[in-house]
């Protein structure tokens, strides 16, 4: 069981940890942020295992990684 | 619930000027956490370039001090020799190291200077425009080169980790990517590898970083990515080139398995 957080202000929408998401949980809004891009938010959050494998991924370092031990 | 991945101590909590997708940001972490994982935080100089790297003092949390165009290995020697107890890194890209710099980075590595080199390659000068680097594809379109490089005009690109693998004085070079989960874990590892040549006063240690840069190229970052992994990997094949030291692994081989009759390894073999 895990949680991500992404910083929406960081976020620049370059879709890179929506490839890195096995199970397809992130994906791009049409909404738009402060810096003019679209960010990247988390469906079906309850699925997320903490692999940590999207955070890793992003160039900007806008997702934190939370998981049970 | 436990924080399992945060931001490295060395890394500022600051926004990058990198484009959407650029691969700089992640490069820069890696080297943030090598330098968490062996605490030369307080002692480590860095020595920045000209480029989209030449803003390494504002996100790494380390002195930092500006060389010229393509010089920054000279600087790192200066640094080094006036310094020993420092560590010194430089941070690099194509158009620094590869065009400019090529004279630097040659003899800084064959005086074997005891400094690492972390050289991002994304095949163009970012920064400028996107014009063609010694390390552009042949065929890609640049803004300098409008129909493609030109292998009878221009030559091919430049495999900077092999070419300076043949020196002496090199004791560490490696060329890593991180287009993949997989091949991020494995540039981590090199990274640190390389970080520890210096630590322990082995020598010259170089890593090339494969990057993209989505906007000169003019691809979306998730294309960019997939070139990465397609075409510059074929071209610029990832692996150790020299590995001088031969740390041993952290896994432990497996045990040799006996067998009766047959004739013992001679033990100086293993040293080889």
């Amino acid at each position: 069981m895990g949680r991500i957080e992404i910083d929406e202000k960081r976020c620049k929408g370059c879709g890179l940890c929506t490839t890195a998401c096995h199970l397809k949980l992130i994906s791009l809004t049409r909404e738009i942020n402060v810096l003019g891009f679209t960010p990247a938010i988390t469906t079906n959050r309850e699925r997320c295992t903490g692999c940590a494998l999207c955070a890793r991924l992003c160039p900007d370092l806008a997702i934190t990684v939370f998981k049970d031990k | 619930m436990p924080q399992v991945f945060k931001r490295p101590v060395s890394l500022k909590d600051v926004p990058t000027h990198f484009c959407p997708g650029c691969q700089h940001g992640t490069i820069h972490r890696l080297v943030a956490e090598a330098m968490d994982e062996f605490g030369v935080r307080e002692r480590t100089i860095g020595v920045a370039s000209v480029g989209c790297s030449v803003f390494l003092y504002g996100y790494f949390d380390v002195d930092v001090v500006e060389a010229p165009h393509g010089r920054a290995p000279a600087v790192a020697t200066g640094v080094k020799r006036a310094r020993p107890d420092s560590f010194v890194f430089t941070y690099q890209g194509d158009g620094d190291l590869a065009a400019i710099g090529t004279a630097e980075i040659i003899h800084a590595a064959n005086r074997g200077e005891d400094i690492t080199v972390i050289f991002v390659n994304n095949t163009t000068y970012g920064m400028t425009g996107g014009q063609m680097a010694p390390t552009t594809m042949v065929g890609q379109k640049t803004s300098t080169s409008p129909y493609g490089r030109d292998r009878a005009k221009d030559g091919s690109p430049i495999r900077m980790a092999e070419l300076l693998a043949q020196l002496g004085g090199v004791a560490f070079s490696a060329r890593v990517a991180v287009n993949t989960p997989k091949n991020l874990m494995d540039a981590k590892k090199q990274i640190m590898n390389a970080f520890r040549y210096q630590v322990e006063g082995k020598g010259f240690s170089f890593i090339e970083a494969l990057s993209t840069c989505p906007t000169a190229w003019g691809v979306t970052p998730i294309q960019a990515n997939e070139r990465i992994g397609g075409e510059l990997i074929e071209y610029f094949p990832l692996g150790v080139y020299k590995d001088t030291a031969q740390w041993k692994p952290r896994i432990a081989p497996p045990a040799p398995v006996e067998q009766p009759g047959a004739r013992a390894f001679p033990e100086f073999m293993n040293e080889i």
